[in-house]
């Protein structure tokens, strides 16, 4: 299929939607409207619904009924709007229930600002809203990557039952890239077995609340960790970027990531030795990049956009503690290739002089 | 003519208070769907409070919403469930309180559903504390010197609200007597008639007695409910029919 | 004409029933019903079979 040039948001819309995504709610908030916009009049073309709803949790909440009705359902937002949808999430992973929600991240806290940011991580991997329960949550770096993890995500919901959320940011989806769109496909809304429906006679009842509820105490936790162990075993993506024989390894998701290529290029020019671990899934995190870390490498160095480097401590985790890790944190800018050279030369300097 | 409790409620002890109300509206809903033939077609929304004791009582399927969400989520199941016939069951608490902008913007947008609300103009489930309709001198949980005005704000009224909404349906009914009960039951009979006619969205508020949490007898409670709150929130229809108010 | 059935089981002892019948034909029970709430009896030969109790039930005892 021929590509075509679209806005990362306007990709992953559509890409939705070809996906057999039928359902979509949502509240206008920058840099994430145009999602909403191009659902606006390209959902009826494909028979769905698309509301605008009177807020986010407006959205999420409706977006929670359609889903528990088998529809492949989305919502999207930004960083205000999105912490307005965690209560809704926590019920969607209390529930059982698929859906695909998306978070086009801007910076800071409160109001913060509309430029692109990766400071909602601790918020998006942590689980977010009230209870014990994670979301698997991809990255993706750039307008195809956007298309691509829109149109597998339904299915990943579909898999756990669960929500899935796609962590893009204001660059990626404000900017415009030649994609490839997936082939339209429809999607059977009564196939699961389990979607909420009218009663028919001879049927068994079916009620979607807490999963708790119906299955005891004594069954869900053994349920519950059986359903995070199996995400977290296959669900982990991430791409490696000439790690054999890197000393510093940049550790970078969506956008970090795209200039952190170009870091790992002029480094080696300068004849140091960098490589990257490009997070695809940012939960479950991708552990088993860093098991494969030789001898050779000395520091992890997270490259984000936050002032608190709140990937880090995943990275300490997954190396065990057995490396040094820093973090060089952009604020209303994307990370600057040559800084991240010179942050991993500095860093380098000052491991070997520990040595 | 025979009375018998409907096929698609349960023959169980409910949840519910001794003398709640929430059981005499569940079975008007119930026996509403018998009559006009749509018992295998109703999907039930309910919130997390009082109401929630349907998923006990009920046989048809239900799903449960976050507090205040029922009326909104069920919007949801309605947009993708053309044909089936969908109830909100929603508290004061949830439907005026914490989901008010669902219960407006539902209406705005003439959602093709039925928000039932029973209004015992109080918090239930939590242990009693004012809720949006608890009336002016109402002693709570969490006004105990009596609800003021001044400092509360007056109880709201949603045929204030709502009543020049372009809706198909808005109306309030009791279940302080036999007779108000029948009224209710035709109420919400017509409000399905018209969600089958896909009319656009119906509110069918039913004021219901909250012994437990009013500190009374169930017998006191019926007459405090028709002598004080009635009075204050008259029952009748409000709109009826392509949101032209009657 | 089939008579006035009960299913007290279910009953609460709330007696809006007793309060709406016209007939006096129900009255607290001395026995009392399930989980320890109280319940009613029906005198089945003074009841018109109005349908009040019925109605006002919560607790879908009654059936004629």
């Amino acid at each position: 299929m021929a590509k075509v040039l679209m806005k990362g948001n306007e990709a992953l819309a559509e890409s939705a939607m070809r996906a057999g995504c039928r359902f979509f709610s949502g509240y206008p908030i920058t840099p994430q409207s145009e999602i909403l916009e191009y659902m606006s009049w390209r959902m009826p073309e494909y028979n769905g619904e698309c509301i605008q709803t009177e807020s986010e949790v407006a959205g999420i909440n409706m977006l929670f009924g359609a889903a528990a009705a088998g529809a492949r359902a989305l919502t999207t937002s930004s960083g205000p709007g999105f912490s307005l949808k965690q209560e809704g999430i926590s019920y969607l992973a209390a529930d059982d229930i698929p859906a695909v929600i998306v978070d086009v991240m801007r910076i800071g806290s409160g109001l913060g600002d509309v430029f692109q940011g990766q400071g909602d991580y601790w918020q998006l991997t942590r689980g977010g809203g009230h209870g014990d329960y994670r979301t698997v949550v991809f990255a993706p770096a750039g307008v195809q990557e956007n298309a691509d993890i829109a149109y597998a995500a339904f299915d990943v919901a579909e898999k756990y039952r669960h929500p899935v959320i796609i962590a893009s940011d204001a660059a990626i989806g404000q900017m415009a890239e030649a994609v490839e769109l997936p082939e339209r496909k429809e999607h059977d809304i009564g196939t699961g077995g389990w979607e909420l429906k009218s009663r028919k006679n001879g049927e068994e009842q079916r009620h979607i609340v807490n999963v708790y509820y119906h299955m005891g105490a004594d069954r869900y936790p053994t349920f519950l960790l059986d359903k995070y162990r199996r995400m977290t075993a296959e669900q982990q993506r991430w791409e490696c970027l000439r790690t054999a024989d890197a000393e510093i390894i940049l550790v970078a998701y969506g956008i970090s990531s795209r200039v952190c290529k170009q870091a790992v290029k002029d480094g080696r020019a300068e004849g140091l030795k960098l490589g990257l671990i490009r997070p695809i899934t940012l939960w479950p995190f991708p552990s088993r990049a860093f098991e494969k870390s030789g001898p050779q490498v000395k520091g992890f160095l997270s490259v984000e956009m936050n002032i608190l480097g709140q990937m880090t401590d995943d990275i300490i985790l997954a190396t065990g503690g057995r490396y040094p890790v820093k973090y060089y944190g952009e604020f209303a800018n994307v990370p600057d290739a040559g800084v991240c050279v010179e942050r991993a030369e500095a860093f380098l300097r000052e491991i070997r002089g520990k040595i | 003519m025979t009375l018998r409790k409907p096929c698609t409620i349960k023959d169980v002890h409910t949840g519910w208070c001794q003398g709640c109300g929430h059981g005499i509206v569940v079975r008007c809903i119930a026996e509403a769907a018998e009559q006009l033939g749509v018992s295998d077609r109703i999907v039930a929304v309910m919130d997390v409070a009082c109401g929630a004791f349907i998923e006990s009582t009920v046989t048809y399927n239900y799903l449960g919403a976050a507090h205040g969400r029922p009326i909104i989520a069920a919007a949801g199941v309605k947009r993708v469930l053309k044909d089936d016939v969908v109830i909100a069951h929603a508290g004061d608490g949830s439907a005026y309180a914490i989901g008010i902008e669902s219960t407006i913007h539902a209406a705005l947008r003439n959602e093709n559903i039925l928000a039932l609300v029973v209004n015992n103009c109080v918090f239930g489930m939590t242990g009693g504390q004012m809720s949006p309709t608890s009336i002016i001198g109402q002693r709570t949980t969490s006004s105990p010197s009596g609800r003021s005005a001044v400092r509360d704000g007056s109880p709201f009224d949603v045929v204030k609200t709502l009543r020049h909404f372009d809706i198909a349906y808005l109306s309030r009914g009791s279940v302080d007597s036999p007779q108000e009960v029948e009224r209710t039951q035709s109420m919400i009979k017509k409000a399905l008639q018209k969600q089958l006619d896909k009319e656009g969205f119906c509110l069918v508020e039913v004021l219901s007695p909250c012994p437990t949490n009013w500190g009374t007898t169930p017998l006191n409670s019926l007459k405090k409910l028709r002598e004080e709150i009635k009075p204050l929130f008259p029952v009748g229809e409000y709109i009826d029919k392509g949101g032209q108010p009657v | 004409m089939e008579k006035i059935k009960t299913n007290l089981a279910r009953c609460k002892g709330c007696f809006y029933c007793v309060a709406f019948c016209p007939k006096k034909a129900i009255t607290p029970s001395k026995t009392g019903g399930t989980n320890g709430y109280p319940t009613v009896r029906v005198d089945v030969e003074k009841c018109s079979k109005c349908g009040n109790c019925y109605r006002i039930c919560p607790d879908f005892v009654f059936e004629l």
